[in-house]
């Protein structure tokens, strides 16, 4: 069959021979400086602008959004806390009326509110608050006019970017049934509006589609799912939602994630493949974007190749940052962490990792800290808390929470994404106090 | 169960994480799964620390929760101990670990570690960060000079009169507001006055620099929210004296002299002499507040109306400094310190205003609305409140934002923070001689309506909507959000302080003309219509200045529903005018 793969895999970039995907991981137990899966309420609300995430938690867990998203950028809130108090853990109040109350409170106020996430906590967990049953409950008195629905975010069941995997799981069995003989890529994971609007040019262009995302823009609008649909996915912690997916008949395309040119070129082209688009017009589609993805990469190329980079778990994208950065930047990989590994996801990024890197999995924070200040790397990803003190022990860093909410997938964005990493190569070399 | 969209407090963890980060040699083990450690990048990020704060997170999971959690804190704190080698230890947990029960810190006791463990129970569904970091302080303080306290009713002996007064600073902390600078400038003021400064705690303290405590004479109490309870605690049982007005603002500045003369046996008054209040100099004053207060340009400061909200110590001497010092008008005043709202009542009675004691942001928020006023004074969220409202604000008390660790020297309490108070309250208003030439060239076309004022850098309306350039984008989220805000006829202009009701609390509003007179109908909600505007009242409202022609328009609907009037002619504008004034 001639599929594209083959020979831009030959043409493209330096890429170790032998299939790995059995690397030595170092597993880890112990502090984990990463946040919990609440966070994934920062991006998930503005994608999805029809839609409000209510945490049913502690002082704590709102505490913590409006830590995430308020560093950044403190919008109008469509997310918020029903905060827990102490007559709710006694038994004084029922829960379950003062959560309804806070839903009817929220709901009277908010009318354009679509859908209505009730987000799990640590806490809710733990008192085994059924948000489900909630959620059905609610809906027998709200719905068709809001859709309310549940996932957990808590700590002790998510970590970070997975709050977005339970969210987009909570909506698949929601999802309309596709016909049976219409066959859609469906593209899994958050990308910012501008990509998404690249990637349906592409597959236009190629003759793909139809073409849908998950999450939509608007979250009543979801795609349609059946035994022909493909999913292709955008971003690596989409793991239950996959499984989901699968189980409704969708068939998940194997590829590294859009980073880099390499990465956008190969994810590309397992849904071309799928749809028999010729070798020569695919590679005439992506020409013109990835001559410019490589120009743009170039740019930063000079400062990035050769230097050393530790990754801390933290996002997940670990994984294809890393490959992407050794690959196409030139970066050498002293330790690429990831808080958890799961090789569905991320078997064909690991194919492409070099043979000697050292992945771990887990966090034992100190000691992970001890081999950052023991390897001295040029170039450290990070979370928030830990950048300024590393930066003050003379390391450079790049905070990992902008890489989730920035646009770096896809050709036009790989020069955006290399330039997040040389930046604070760049900004050490200007600064003289 | 209560919804809340933003908080002013964390949990009362996090408080205790203040104190631990303010001090040295103190480390803090946290029984919390992952996620709690969020509360790291507070420090690291807004007040850019540059070492990690001492805490250590058990973190655990769902899956540990059937096993042994207890083991978990075991080993985090021998693992903490044996890297940290701290000199005292504060063991607790987060609003989760409440809910198992492992009680850690009587885990942690039962370890035989040869320094102080100080066991921590913060009930984080009840109480917030101030308290936990108020309990917290008194906690540590009282396991680290119980030891050596005197029998009860012992009388303390009287100073050794060869040596200066000592005194101690209580209550500064990380994540306080402007706290390292205040401790700078009272030490600095206690120097004159010939007092000594023996201890600062918690910031930058060690356990040891806390068992000196008792061999001061006196305690300062800086910030009433941390200190008030060891303060009091010292008092009753090493028999030390407090020093109780917090010295913001010229009066509460010179209140504190006098208290620390009178407490420590010193004659204060010459140093007080040299100031000439009411007939302030330049050369006179130790502060420039009350000359620069009382010089013309400062007219146009006389009768603004500001809200005051944050709290508690520094929205009492904020509504002080503005009366007194600066001529202004309190319209509104609140703090979401609950454990001081007796205070903040008595303050709103003098002021004859209503006070408002909440934690929802939607109430402050609906409030500043309704209050109308022509700059806020408030924390991090009452800024936000204010951009939306476009209302000039100054931030002054906690919860604070990267912006409000400022690189320079900006106290708050002293001489000195009296002219920073002076600078950062009186620039977000329009300069005196600007309000003047606005008004008399206001048919000039640079003044046109849209014409943006020269302090504001740019209309808060245009800052969210307009797209950023490319290469700011990538740091920007996903999905830039659309505009929320819907049209409106008033849209640019800036200095008006129409009142743009909050998505969240405004109910959907679809006609062109109800947005711009929402505020009004919710201001005066006993009426339920809003008299229509005659085409000639519309005219002559358009020949008002901009900047205050939202509130004629407000004052007018007002006194239009107050009357009884379906009508609004030019005869109800200059009606209006007349009954309310300027």
């Amino acid at each position: 069959m001639t599929t594209p793969t083959a020979p831009l895999l030959a043409d493209g970039c330096a890429v170790d021979a032998a299939p790995r995907g059995t690397l030595p991981v170092l597993k880890e137990r112990g502090q984990r400086e990463v946040f919990c899966g609440l966070t994934g309420i920062v991006w998930l609300h503005r994608k999805m602008q029809d839609a409000f995430f209510m945490v049913v938690g502690s002082r704590t867990c709102a505490h913590l959004v409006q830590s995430a998203a308020g560093v950044m950028i403190f919008a109008e809130p469509r997310f918020g806390t029903a905060i827990l108090g102490d007559r709710d853990l006694a038994g004084l109040a029922d829960a379950n009326d003062e959560l309804d109350k806070c839903v009817r409170q929220l709901l009277a106020r908010r009318p354009d509110i679509e859908t209505l996430f009730l987000v799990g906590s640590c806490p809710s967990e733990v008192i085994k608050l059924d948000l489900s049953r909630a959620a059905e409950r609610l809906n027998a008195e709200f719905f068709p006019r809001v859709r309310i629905l549940n996932y957990s975010g808590s700590g002790i069941e998510t970590t970070f970017t997975q709050g977005e995997d339970t969210c987009l799981k909570s909506l698949v069995p929601h999802m309309p049934a596709a016909p049976a003989d219409e066959r859609s890529v469906l593209v899994v994971g958050t990308l910012a509006d501008v990509v998404e609007d690249q990637f349906v040019r592409l597959f236009d262009a190629m003759g793909v589609g139809p073409v849908r995302f998950f999450p939509s823009r608007r979250s009543r609008d979801l795609p349609p799912i059946g035994p022909g649909t493909r999913l292709l996915l955008a971003q690596p912690f989409v793991n239950e939602t996959v499984r989901a997916l699968q189980a409704r008949g969708a068939t998940l395309l194997t590829a590294p994630y859009p980073l880099g040119v390499a990465g956008t070129t190969q994810w590309l082209a397992a849904a071309a493949a799928e749809w028999n688009v010729p070798a020569e017009h695919f590679k005439q589609v992506i020409q013109p974007a990835a001559d410019r993805a490589r120009k743009a990469i170039d740019r930063y190329r000079a400062r990035l190749d050769g230097k050393t980079l530790f990754l801390l778990p933290d996002s997940q994208l670990e994984i294809p940052l890393a490959r992407f950065l050794h690959q196409e930047c030139g970066m050498r990989l002293v330790e690429v962490g990831t808080p958890y590994l799961d090789r569905l996801l991320v078997q064909a990024e690991l194919a492409l990792l070099p043979g000697d890197v050292q992945l771990s999995e887990g966090q034992h924070l100190d000691r992970q800290l001890d081999r950052v200040r023991a390897a001295r790397p040029d170039l450290t990803l990070c979370g928030l808390g830990l950048a300024n003190p590393l930066e003050a022990e003379g390391l450079r860093t790049k905070w990992s929470i902008e890489l989730v909410f920035s646009p770096i997938q896809g050709f036009d964005q790989a020069g955006d994404l290399a330039e997040l990493f040389a930046r604070p190569l760049e900004r050490a070399e200007r600064l003289t106090v | 169960m209560q919804l809340t969209l933003w908080t002013y407090e964390g949990p009362p963890h996090v408080g205790a994480m203040r104190i631990a980060t303010s001090m040295e040699g103190v480390h803090y083990v946290l029984h919390a799964p992952q996620g709690d450690t969020y509360a790291d990048l507070l420090f690291t990020m807004i007040e850019r620390r540059d070492r990690r704060p001492p805490v250590t997170y058990t973190t655990f999971q769902a899956r540990d929760l059937g096993g042994d959690t207890a083991e978990l804190v075991k080993t985090a704190v021998r693992e903490a101990y044996e890297r940290f080698s701290p000199q005292a230890m504060l063991v607790g947990e987060s609003c989760t670990a409440e809910l198992i029960q492992d009680q850690p810190g009587s885990l942690a006791q039962g370890m035989s570690l040869p320094v102080p463990i100080v066991p921590l129970e913060l009930p984080a569904y009840s109480k917030k960060e101030n308290w936990g970091a108020s309990e917290t302080f008194y906690h540590l303080v009282r396991a680290l000079l119980l030891p050596s306290a005197p029998p009860a009713g012992t009388p303390r002996a009287p100073r050794d009169l060869s040596r200066r007064p000592r005194a101690n600073l209580l209550g500064p902390t990380l994540l306080g507001f402007r706290c390292r600078d205040d401790v700078k400038e009272v030490a600095r003021l206690l120097g004159e006055l010939g007092v000594d400064v023996h201890v600062v705690a918690p910031l930058h303290a060690t356990p040891d620099a806390l068992r000196r405590i008792p061999e001061a004479d006196f305690n300062v109490s800086l910030y009433p929210e941390i200190s008030d309870t060891t303060a009091r605690w010292l008092q009753k049982t090493f028999g030390m004296p407090i020093v109780k007005t917090v010295p913001i603002g010229i009066g509460a500045t010179r209140d504190f002299i006098r208290e620390v003369g009178t407490v420590a046996g010193l004659d204060v008054t010459p140093f007080l002499e040299r100031e000439k209040l009411g007939t302030a100099t330049m050369d006179a004053s130790q502060s420039l507040l009350p000359w620069y207060s009382r010089s013309v340009d400062a007219t146009y400061l006389t009768g603004k109306r500001v809200y005051i909200f944050g709290d508690a110590t520094h929205v009492r001497c904020a509504a002080r400094i503005a009366a007194e010092e600066l001529g202004f008008t309190v319209v509104g005043i609140g703090t979401y310190s609950r454990e001081f709202a007796k205070d903040i009542r008595e303050v709103a009675a003098r002021y004859g205003v209503e006070p408002l004691i909440s934690d929802d942001y939607l109430d402050v928020e609906q409030a500043v609305g309704e209050a109308a006023p022509e700059l806020v004074l408030g924390t991090q969220m009452e800024r936000h409140i204010a951009k939306r409202l476009g209302i000039p604000c100054a931030v002054i008390s906690t919860p604070i934002h990267v912006q409000d660790v400022p690189a320079r020297y900006s106290p708050q309490m002293g001489f000195e923070g009296a002219n920073v108070i002076f600078d950062t309250w009186v620039h977000p208003l329009m300069m005196g001689l600007e309000e003047h030439l606005l008004q008399m060239f206001r048919e000039d076309f640079e003044f046109a309506d849209g014409a943006t004022p020269s302090h504001l850098h740019a209309s808060p309306a245009k800052s969210e909507a307009t797209p950023a350039p490319a290469s700011v984008a990538v740091a920007e989220p996903v999905a830039r959000p659309a505009p929320v805000r819907p049209s409106r006829e008033l849209a640019p202009e800036v200095a008006e302080p129409s009142i743009e009701i909050p998505v969240i609390a405004r109910p959907q509003v679809t006609t062109a003309v109800a947005p711009a007179s929402a505020p009004a109908a919710a201001a005066v909600s006993a009426t339920a219509t809003v008299a229509a505007w005659s085409a000639g009242a519309e005219a002559e409202l358009k020949k008002i200045p901009f900047f205050v022609r939202g509130k004629a328009k407000r004052n007018t609907e007002k006194y239009a529903a107050e009357h009884g009037l379906t009508e609004i002619s030019v005869e109800t504008l200059y009606d209006a005018k007349a009954h309310f004034g300027r």
